[in-house]
């Protein structure tokens, strides 16, 4: 199978119910050797077992920006190739980003607490990534407001492409103000500051959170397939509900006027 | 052995037991939808509304998987 055919609904639903099943035992299985090494990975000399945090942060931090890339990238498929599942994978992705950065605000918040003694401050890195999970909102909310999926799949492209400005706002926030959040520590030249008992399964946990991403998003890509299919036989039901309806009318009215006419 | 968290214990347990939560939810949201959309396609199958290509509504993966291999 190539990629040109999975332009083709009805092939990517045969390739998601191959491979969902071994993203999803991967996805646990990667989880499961995540939160093992996180429990038993050593306490910070400064933070203690507050760093216990930064496992389930980062990982959903990456993501809160990787999967607006991913809508960036469908858009861009949407607009100029017009691929006919680009539009369904920015809007399978939205709600899922959503929560991803949600998680990242939450936990960054309770991380916060102990650590600056504060859960939030409206400093660069904070607010940017706060706009982020509003312009999630806003794209769901548009994809429910227009009923035509290919009008709200056009004006939902120009929206995540403009909002796509807002990564690199985020990722070099910390470099440009200064921010209460600390720079980079992982992906920085001169490689990363965290010691490996920090790294190896702080990069499990962020391999693992990705894959569940693919998961979800595979799955929800074939709800949206199976959803639009639903709409188009409910479009043909009603057309035919009305063709027949328009029929009757019109043979009543033809037996009227040979009734008028006997008389 | 039992894990010692420290006085700020209850952030923690708090991060980790919302991720799960959300988490749960997403795999809820993406579990029930499936299953709402397949039961309404059944549901168009039974009253005769077919796909323009003739294939039933409620083509399955495996049934398609059958047909382009």
């Amino acid at each position: 199978m190539t990629l040109i055919d999975l332009a083709n609904p009805t092939r990517f639903l045969a390739l998601t119910a191959r491979v969902l099943p071994w993203l999803a035992a991967a996805t646990i299985a990667l989880l499961a050797i995540g939160l093992y090494q996180s429990a038993v990975a050593p306490d910070d000399y400064q933070q203690g077992a507050t760093v216990k945090i930064m496992f389930i942060h980062v990982p959903n931090a990456w993501l809160s920006m990787f999967v607006w890339g991913v809508m960036s990238i469908a858009s861009l498929g949407t607009l100029v190739w017009r691929h006919p599942l680009a539009d369904v994978a920015a809007k399978s992705a939205a709600p899922i980003g959503a929560a991803f950065t949600f998680l990242a605000l939450l936990t960054g918040s309770l991380w916060g607490r102990p650590m600056w003694g504060t859960y939030w401050e409206w400093d660069a890195r904070l607010t940017s990534v706060l706009i982020l999970f509003l312009m999630y909102l806003g794209l769901m909310a548009l994809w429910r407001a227009v009923d035509d999926p290919s009008r709200a799949a056009r004006a939902a492209a120009v929206l995540t492409l403009v909002g796509a400005i807002n990564l690199p706002i985020i990722k070099f926030s910390v470099d440009w103000w200064n921010t209460l959040h600390q720079p980079a520590s992982v992906m920085r030249m001169g490689g990363s500051a965290l010691d490996r008992s920090f790294l190896i399964p702080l990069l499990v946990m962020a391999i693992a959170f990705t894959l569940l991403f693919v998961t979800l998003h595979l799955a929800a890509m074939r709800n949206e397939i199976l959803r639009r299919r639903v709409r188009s036989l409910q479009m043909i039901q009603a057309s035919r509900i009305a063709f027949s309806s328009e029929m009757g009318a019109g043979s009543r009215e033809g037996n009227a006027s040979k009734e008028a006419g006997a008389a | 052995m039992m894990m010692s968290l420290g006085p700020y214990a209850s952030f923690i347990v708090t991060s980790y037991a919302a991720a799960a939560v959300v988490v749960a939810i997403l795999i809820g949201w993406v579990v029930l939808d499936h299953r709402s959309q397949t039961r309404r396609l059944r549901e168009l199958d039974r009253s005769g509304i077919t796909r323009r290509s003739g294939r039933s509504a409620t083509d399955t993966p495996k049934a398609i998987t059958r047909t382009i291999t």
